[in-house]
This record gives structure tokens, sequence and C-alpha cells, in this order.
């Protein structure tokens, strides 16, 4: 009995400091933006007293409700884009000899040291009117001179594609390295053609990677400020670009609250039906397959 | 059977689009021309330029004090966090405790950097350097904590009980066989805390207040209003930095092993 109070005493002690700073630093801020969304501002950019549903009403509005909208379907066309890029990657790395595997990983991986701002101002260069890639495009007549390839919503799409195809291979990779290929021999074998056992022995086989890999873009694409801040213009704005409007331009804190609260939502969404599916189809797992 | 040609071509253009943009802005930082309209002759002239700003460095050393300090804070709580999460594996309230070092993780950015505006709001605290440091703790502890829980996964917990039977104090058990265990989950946590501090832009933006910087936040403001050329020196500088650091500690983990 004392040996077993001695050891729930010591859980308790190594928890507590990642305990206590989550709680303090992450657990109590979220449940605080949910309170401010239903609180009024004061014209000073601060908090007024008293409750209010205004806010949340006001997401209502058309404007709103277009950007929500663009901010779902870039990042479900950038999660698409990233998921047909990197299956073949995955399954090619799983396949090539060991030592061109290392090479080719660490070549996918280099790029990702530089800083996120970098990356993305590299692309803002590249995309330029006056930039090499306007004047292919324009010189070969695929589009005219005056189309621009920045300040658009596929700039955001080309962009995030970009930034979160590596954290699409690496879990695929994974998933691919641990299938058994002498399966698609097999398949092929008993006379399925190669595209056929590519769906229907190959993919199913790397699911849980196909898993880790959709949440790994979708979620922080949900998210994004930075991409369609520097390259979206007003027409790839994004509900990450309200909420930081919310905050620095009109200091309206509430208003940037409800609008958090929608994103909270829309990412709880896609995480809470994942986990639904895998403890229904499988044993209990984390998410965390790679890492 | 013949192999498709296919997952080896769509390898090789991905290779092209990862690097192109970061090629190009290397060789545009030696570019003497003003904008980037073409080659206009090989010059170091933005190099020079960008060590007569002394913003740069003032925000490039608030970030180190930042970083360093975050990494060592996170550190000390993500380690205790991923050892109670491996050795109390079974019990509910590492359960709670799991999901709880867990969101973070898979929580965009500009939400923890809104919630934290919102506490430091609330409570009244300046913002500034004080605040970037809680913030960074916070992400940084989590990818810590997950680090070295993968780490810890690979050895069998037995042997720390069996150091104790054989007569080792708590003090030994710890400096003999838990830290030469967790050093490499410690190295690489650590290594991950400080990358990701000294990288990150969007919370830091959020909890800064007006007048602190830290170097992405310039970079930021740069790209914003700023000369793209002298930017392009300075991603050039931070690449060279980043590489030579990673080849060593690569170097320094293949001696180790």
């Amino acid at each position: 009995m004392r040996a077993k109070r001695h050891w729930k005493i010591q859980e308790v002690l190594l928890s507590l400091p990642s305990l206590f700073w989550l709680s303090l630093f992450f657990v109590i801020p979220t449940l605080l933006v949910f309170a401010v969304a239903l609180r009024p501002a004061n014209p000073y950019g601060g908090i007024a007293p008293g409750w209010t549903w205004a806010n949340i009403r006001s997401l209502a509005s058309p404007n709103y409700l277009a950007v929500a909208w663009r901010t779902v379907w870039i990042s479900v066309l950038s999660t698409a884009v990233c998921v047909v890029l990197a299956v073949p990657i995955s399954y090619y790395l799983a396949r090539v000899s060991a030592k061109w595997k290392n090479v080719f990983l660490m070549l996918i991986i280099v790029p990702f040291w530089t800083n996120f701002l970098i990356r993305v101002f590299a692309w803002k260069v590249l995309l330029h009117p006056e930039g090499a890639i306007k004047k292919i495009l324009a010189f070969s007549g695929l589009v005219s001179p005056q189309t621009s390839l920045l300040y658009n919503a596929g700039a955001v799409v080309l962009i995030t594609v970009y930034t979160f195809l590596p954290f699409t291979i690496l879990p695929l990779y994974a998933a691919a390295e641990k299938f058994d290929f002498q399966l698609l021999e097999a398949a092929r074998d008993l006379g399925a053609k190669r595209l056929q056992a590519f769906f229907k022995i190959f993919i199913p086989g790397i699911r849980r990677g196909l898993i880790t890999a959709v949440l790994f873009v979708f979620i922080p694409a949900l998210g994004s400020y930075v991409i369609p801040d520097i390259v979206g213009g007003p027409d790839g704005e994004m509900l990450g670009n309200k909420i930081a409007q919310r905050v620095f331009v009109d200091r309206n804190l509430p208003q940037a609250a409800a609008l958090s609260v929608v994103l909270i939502l829309s990412v709880l969404a896609p995480l809470a039906a994942i986990l639904v599916l895998q403890r229904r189809r499988d044993k209990p797992a984390s998410l965390l397959e790679v890492r | 059977m013949r192999r498709s040609r296919w997952p080896f071509v769509v390898t090789m253009a991905v290779l092209l689009f990862l690097y192109l943009p970061i090629i190009i802005l290397i060789v545009n930082s030696f570019n003497a021309s003003r904008f980037e309209t073409g080659w206009q002759g090989f010059s170091l002239i933005w190099y020079e330029r960008l060590f007569q700003e002394p913003e740069i460095w003032r925000a490039a050393k608030n970030s180190l004090v930042i970083a360093a300090s975050a990494t060592a804070l996170s550190l000390i709580i993500g380690t205790t966090a991923a050892v109670a999460l491996h050795r109390f594996a079974r019990s509910r309230l590492q359960g709670v405790h799991f999901g709880l070092v867990y969101m973070p993780l898979v929580v965009p950015e500009i939400l923890m950097g809104i919630s934290l505006l919102m506490v430091f709001v609330a409570v009244g605290i300046q913002l500034g350097l004080f605040t970037i440091f809680l913030a960074h703790v916070t992400f940084c502890t989590s990818f810590v904590a997950m680090t070295v829980l993968a780490r810890l996964q690979d050895f069998d917990p037995s042997v720390i009980e069996a150091a104790r039977d054989l007569g080792a104090g708590w003090g030994t058990t710890i400096r003999r066989i838990l830290l030469p265990l967790l050093l490499p989950g410690l190295v690489a946590g650590g290594l991950l805390a400080f990358t990701l501090s000294i990288d990150d832009f969007v919370i830091t933006f959020f909890v800064a207040g007006p007048g602190s910087t830290t170097l992405p936040i310039r970079v930021y403001s740069m790209i914003k209003f700023g000369s793209p050329p002298l930017i392009n020196a300075l991603s050039t500088i931070l690449l060279v930095i980043t590489f030579a650091a990673v080849a060593i500690s690569q170097r320094v983990s293949r001696s180790r092993s």
C-alpha cells in the first residue's frame, strides 16, 4: 500500500511542471478565446464589461463567409496536391537502393532548414511580374503579359504545397517503408493491372501514413496566415488574415476571438472525425505515427 | 516485372520544385542590380549594406537570447513530462497529460498566438521579450516531450529497477543510467526546440508587442517594406549558418554512435 502511494506521488511530481505550464499557457488561453468572443469591445482596443452575441452574429456577414469558404477550398486543394505528389515519391523512395534513399530524403529535408518566411519570400521574387517564371510563361504565350502570378488564391495554393510537401512525404514514406511490396507482385500475378494493384493494394496498405500526411497539411493550412499575407493579396485572404487584421488593424480583440473560435472548431472537426474512424476500424492508436 | 517510371519522374520534378526558389534567391544576393530584372554583374554590395544595419544585429541578439533560454526551460519541463508519460503509461492521469502535451503540436500557430495574446492582455502583462519567451517555452515543451518520449520508448524501463535492486541510489541511477540513456533524446529535443524558437514568426508576432524584434520579425518587416536584395543577402547568410550547424551536429552524432 505504501509503495503504491509512493508510486502515485512520483507520477504527480513528474507530471506537475508540464501540467502546470500547459494549463496556464495553453488550456486557459484557449478557454479565454471562447470567453472573449462573447464580450463587447471597447474603443481603446481592450475588452469592455458585459456580455454580447454581437461578435458571433457578425460572423454571418457575406465577407466572412466568402473568406471562410476560400480558406476551406484552398486547404483542401493544397492537401490534395501534396498527397498526389507525395504518394509516388514515397513509393519511389521505399523501393530505391538504401544509398539513394538517404540522399533523396536528405535533399527533401534540407530546404526546410531555411526560415519559413524566407522560403515564402523566395517565391514572391520568383513569381514577381518581372521575374523569370512570368517572363517564360508570357514569352511562350501561356499567360497574357497582364496576368499577375502573385496576389491570388492560386499563388497561395502553390506556396502552401511548397511549404508542406515534406511533411506529407515523410509520414507516407515511413508507411511505404513498412509496406510489403511482394503483395503488389502477387496482385499482378493474379491478374491485376498495374494501376489496379497500386490503388487496391498499395494505397490501402499505407492508409495510416495517408491519414497522418493529410492532417499534417490540412490543419496548418486552415490556420495559414503568413502565406496569404505575403503572396495572397485581397483575392487570396484566409481566415488567419482576418484574425490578424482584427488584432493589428482595428484592435478589436473580441471580434478576433470570435473568428478564432470558428478556426478552433474547424480544426477540431477533422481531428475528431479521424479519431472516431480509427477507433472503429482498428485498435486505438496514436495519431503520432511518425516524428 | 517492369517498373513504372512515373514515381522517378515525379521525385525529380519535385526536387527541382523544392530547390528552384532557394537557388534563385542565393544567386540574386550576388546580383549588383537593385531589382530582380536580370543579372547585372557579381557584387557583394548587399552584404556590405547588411552589415551596416544595426537593427538586424539587435534582432539577432534577441532571437538568440530567447532561443537559448526557452530551450533550457522547455528541456526541463519537456523531459520530466516525457519520463512521466513513459513510466506511468497506463494511468488515467497520463492519458490526460498526453492529450495536453499533444494538442499544442496540432493546433495552428495563429491560434496559439492569439490565445496567448488574450491572456497577456487580460492579465495586463507588458508585451515584449518576456512574453515571447513564455510563448516559446509553451510550444517547445511539447516538441521536446515528444522527441524524448520517442527515444524513451526504445529502452526497457526495467533497467532502472535493476539498478535500484542492485543497490544504486536515486542520484547514481539518474547519473549513470537515466541520463546517458536520455542524452541522444535530450540533444535532439534541444536542437529542435532551439531551431523552432529561432524560426518562429507567427506566435512571436502576436505576443511581441511594439518595439521588441526578433530576427523573423525583422525579416518580415523587410519583406513587407524593405529592399529585396538585402533580404536575399540575409537569407543566404542564415542558410550557410544552418547548413554549418546541421553538418556539425550530424558529425557529432555520428562520432558518438
